[in-house]
């Protein structure tokens, strides 16, 4: 176990160092400056934001010189966007804006999304499963710019004299500007959980040791919660553990369409901006976070299902 | 079973529940917005600002924010109509002194009671130190030659001198001296220039990050920053140390930070917010008809640019021809759309001239370079068809397929599609359109990398100087890769007298050689302004730089 995690953690962090360096690279290699604007400053101004920001050095020595500073745990200076702030500080202001919103997010996907996986199941071929079948498949194929913008029309303001909730986030409002961004990136996340859940429900229900539990006269209760949807559940954490990393980390979409000042945004802003040291270190961060939730759910299986061995399945 | 439907259902009308509460708690919004004293105003200017450091920013949103929390030597008040007119700021009076060898010497005197918003006192000192930190090539601001009027300028830009050689010098607390190396007509407005704002040296020095923290952005403006929450808001509030704090109008200024257009719209009309400046290009009509969108001034050129080094456009009858066809009352009437002025010549309406303010400006004393008159239109495209056969291309025959570079964005796509048109339609040669991203689109038009490209200038001070001299060769905004000495001649000259006639002389002989000689680029409109405010506001004011003013706002 301890040797299996060891090679795991190696592995995660050459992954990180592949990350970094190959960002460093195309970022470098997409054409663009940050200086550049409608007034192009002088070239004696130039110079001087290259000196001072290091630009003017050949990019593999830009690189080594930044992996040294990453090791430092040293993320450089915004260039542009929040010129000079530190890209750590920019981090922790935006990560948990972005993870309070996901987290709330997957947690009603998950807590509406699995029960109503078991009831489709369960209902099989009924009407409440043909409903479902139509709800999630709609949930899954609309994209969540569409859903958001439509949340916000509805209930905004944007459509009639009734206005619900606030259209631009703000998080002194308290809850009421977390509704609609997190339904809205829930929504799919539900979706997709709900029919995952279904399918593995239907499968575990099949198997022998549902039938014999039931022949026992086990109460149905104890035969969904204890034995199938314990089976049923690997599939929905085997996908729940990315997207844990990608919701959290922020949805772009979403919190472009709610304005909401959180990391995914900031990230695309950056890569327009071409603000290189946000670009790396917003792209280290979630790089690492999505790594260190899929060594989460290794760990989930086994809790999960007691027979997966993760040093077998690791080596 | 029996008891697992009971399970789900409970799960579900739980959820149900949950629902049902978020609807219901609804009124609460409005009331929140409501102050019991004075009131709150709500704006949105842009997204998050690159820097509100008075030096390193370059932006007018970002000029707008500093305006409002820090003071310069002049100040820009209202005339009673909205306009923004310059007045004594930090500085209560001044002496203007021109020296034998030409260099003038500027005392200034500070007003009584300035201090900073943590209390402590302005002084001349404080101005030395940022007029030299704004020089000093360390600090790598990119309006640093705003103040290249001033004595020793060039010599500490460029690193060869100290930045203490600057003519800047506090005499005492209450004194402030300013050498310029000329006598420049438009210094005023320069004092009136963010980037000329004071900052606090114990602020600033070693730490880069002092604007981000309220405890070390110190201002001397009548507002102060109250609270930064990244990539949503900034909000300021009164500064209590301001001398005119007494007449101040919103108790807090909240500048929403938004880049998406329909979401800065919906929250206006959700009254969210009371003042925005943009709105989705395909709204603007229905706003503009319906008078709740305002126009104004706004000294600025939106215009195609040729690159002069390209086989193609070196042809100075081609470029004219390009320009000549331009339907430029189509393109504001049915394409841009919200009240912009079809463009006569390259420096826009609103331009000073010899005489100042209140008499004729740059563009009427120059007159136009050619008819915009709807009936003219059909003369001008003759005139073009012939210019082009003069060049070797009668009908367009034989014209290779050229390229309109711009950047993606709807509006400019729209005018790239209708400029594509009228070529296509009046002189027969084939355009294509090619769209870039930002960054890469503005790498490759200072390059020199297109044939035809989207351009846009808008002044920094109202003076043709900041139009004209960007085309002088090898000029950094130099987009046309342009150069002619006889044009280098007239900018040089203009540059060197302090006579306003002479130099507005020098200035139209040098556009004549831009726009009628050379046709290097072909303007399209003048910019104009646009912004919609709750009509419940007033006392907002403006100059045609770009910069609203909300400090004296009233709420009716």
């Amino acid at each position: 176990m301890g040797k299996y995690f060891l090679k795991r953690l190696g592995m995660a962090l050459l992954t990180i160092l592949l990350v970094a360096c190959v960002t460093f690279l195309l970022m470098n290699a997409v054409p663009g400056s940050p200086w550049l604007s409608e007034k192009t400053p002088s070239e004696t101004t130039l110079a001087a934001l290259n000196a001072k920001y290091g630009l003017d050095q050949p990019v593999p020595v830009q690189l080594m010189k930044y992996l040294q500073n990453l090791l430092h745990g040293d993320f450089g200076v915004s260039l542009k966007m929040q010129k000079n702030r530190a890209v750590s500080s920019i981090i922790i202001e935006m990560f948990p804006i972005s993870a309070k919103v996901g987290a709330l997010a997957l947690l009603w996907a998950v807590l509406v999304g699995v029960p109503l996986g078991c009831l489709a199941a369960f209902k099989r071929g009924k009407l409440t499963d043909s409903i479902l079948r139509v709800v999630c498949t709609v949930g899954i194929s609309m994209p969540s710019f569409v859903v958001a913008s439509a949340l916000l029309v509805v209930f905004a303001g944007g459509m009639a004299t009734f206005k619900f909730f606030p259209t631009i986030f703000d998080a002194s409002l308290g809850w009421r500007s977390y509704v609609l961004p997190c339904f809205s990136l829930g929504f799919y996340p539900m979706c997709y959980t709900a029919r995952q859940t279904r399918s593995a429900m239907l499968d575990s229900l099949n198997q022998e040791y549902i039938k014999t539990a039931r022949a026992k006269g086990l109460k149905n209760k104890k035969i969904i919660f204890k034995h199938a949807l314990r089976n049923a559940l690997i599939p929905v954490i085997t996908y729940l553990g990315p997207q844990v990393a990608f919701t959290l980390c922020g949805g772009f979409v979403v919190e472009s369409v709610f304005s909401i000042p959180g990391l995914g945004r900031y990230m695309v802003q950056s890569i327009q901006n071409r603000d290189y040291p946000v670009i790396m270190g917003t792209t280290i961060f979630i790089a690492s976070f999505i790594i260190l939730m899929n060594l989460v759910v290794d760990i989930l299986y086994k809790v999960a299902d007691p027979r997966i061995s993760l040093t077998k399945g690791g080596e | 079973m029996r008891k697992t439907k009971k399970m789900v259902s409970l799960t579900l009308s739980a959820a149900m529940m949950a629902s049902m509460t978020f609807g219901a708690a609804t009124t609460v919004l409005a009331e929140e917005s409501e102050a019991a004293d004075g009131y709150n105003l709500a704006v949105c200017l842009a997204s998050e600002p690159q820097s509100i450091d008075p030096a390193l920013n370059s932006a007018v949103d970002g000029a707008i924010m500093i305006n409002h929390m820090f003071e310069g030597l002049v100040k820009w008040v209202d005339d009673g109509e909205g306009n923004a007119v310059t007045a004594p700021g930090q500085a209560e009076s001044w002496e203007k002194v021109v020296n034998e060898d030409g260099t003038v010497t500027y005392t200034f005197k500070m007003r009584d009671g300035i201090k900073w918003s943590d209390g402590k006192d302005v002084t001349a000192g404080d101005f030395e130190y940022s007029w030299k930190r704004l020089a000093n090539p360390d600090t790598a601001a990119d309006y640093c030659y705003m103040i290249d009027m001033v004595k020793g300028y060039a010599e500490v830009a460029s690193g060869e001198a100290d930045p203490d050689t600057l003519a800047v010098k506090a005499i005492d607390d209450k004194t402030l001296e300013v050498v310029l190396s000329y006598d420049c007509p438009y210094f005023e407005e320069i004092m009136a220039f963010p980037s000329t704002f004071p900052v606090r040296q114990d602020m600033t020095e070693g730490n880069e990050e002092w604007t981000y923290d309220v405890a070390t952005y110190i201002g001397n403006g009548p507002y102060k920053m109250q609270e930064w929450t990244h990539n949503a808001s900034i909000t300021a509030e009164k500064n209590e140390n301001y001398y005119d704090y007494d007449n101040l109008g919103p108790d807090t200024i909240k500048f929403t930070l938004l880049d998406d257009d329909n979401a800065i719209l919906a929250a206006y009309n959700s009254g969210e917010l009371d003042f925005i400046e943009s709105l989705p290009t395909d709204e603007l009509p229905n706003y503009l008809a319906s008078g709740e969108l305002n126009i104004v001034d706004y000294i600025g050129t939106y215009y195609a640019c040729f690159n002069t080094e390209d086989e193609i456009f070196s042809d100075a009858r081609i470029r004219k021809a390009f320009s000549l066809v331009i339907d430029r009352n189509y393109i504001t009437e049915n394409v841009s759309q919200s009240g912009e002025l079809p463009a006569t010549g390259y420096v826009p309406a609103g331009v000073y001239d010899a005489e100042g303010p209140g008499s004729d400006d740059f563009r009427t004393v120059g007159g136009d370079y050619y008819s915009v008159a709807e009936e003219d239109y059909e003369k001008n495209c003759e005139e073009a068809r012939a210019l082009l056969a003069e060049a070797g291309y009668p009908d367009g025959k034989g014209f290779p397929t050229v390229e309109y570079l711009y950047n993606t964005n709807d509006n400019h796509k729209k005018i790239g599609e209708a400029l594509q048109n009228m070529w296509q339609e009046q002189l027969g040669v084939t355009v294509t359109l090619n769209n870039q991203d930002w960054n890469v689109f503005l790498e490759n038009r200072k390059e020199g990398n297109y044939q035809i490209s989207r351009n846009g200038w808008i002044a920094d001070y109202n003076d043709p100087c900041s139009f004209l001299d960007m085309w002088y060769t090898d000029g950094g905004n130099n987009d046309a890769q342009y150069s002619n000495p006889d044009y280098d001649a007239k900018i040089d000259e203009a540059k060197a007298t302090s006579v306003q006639e002479e130099r507005m002389k020098a200035f139209h002989e040098a556009e004549d050689i831009l726009m009628e000689q050379d046709n290097v680029l072909a303007p399209i409109y003048f910019y104009t302004q646009k912004y919609m405010m709750d009509e419940n506001i007033e006392g907002m004011y403006y100059t045609p730089l770009g910069y609203f003013f909300f400090g004296y706002t009233t709420q009716k």
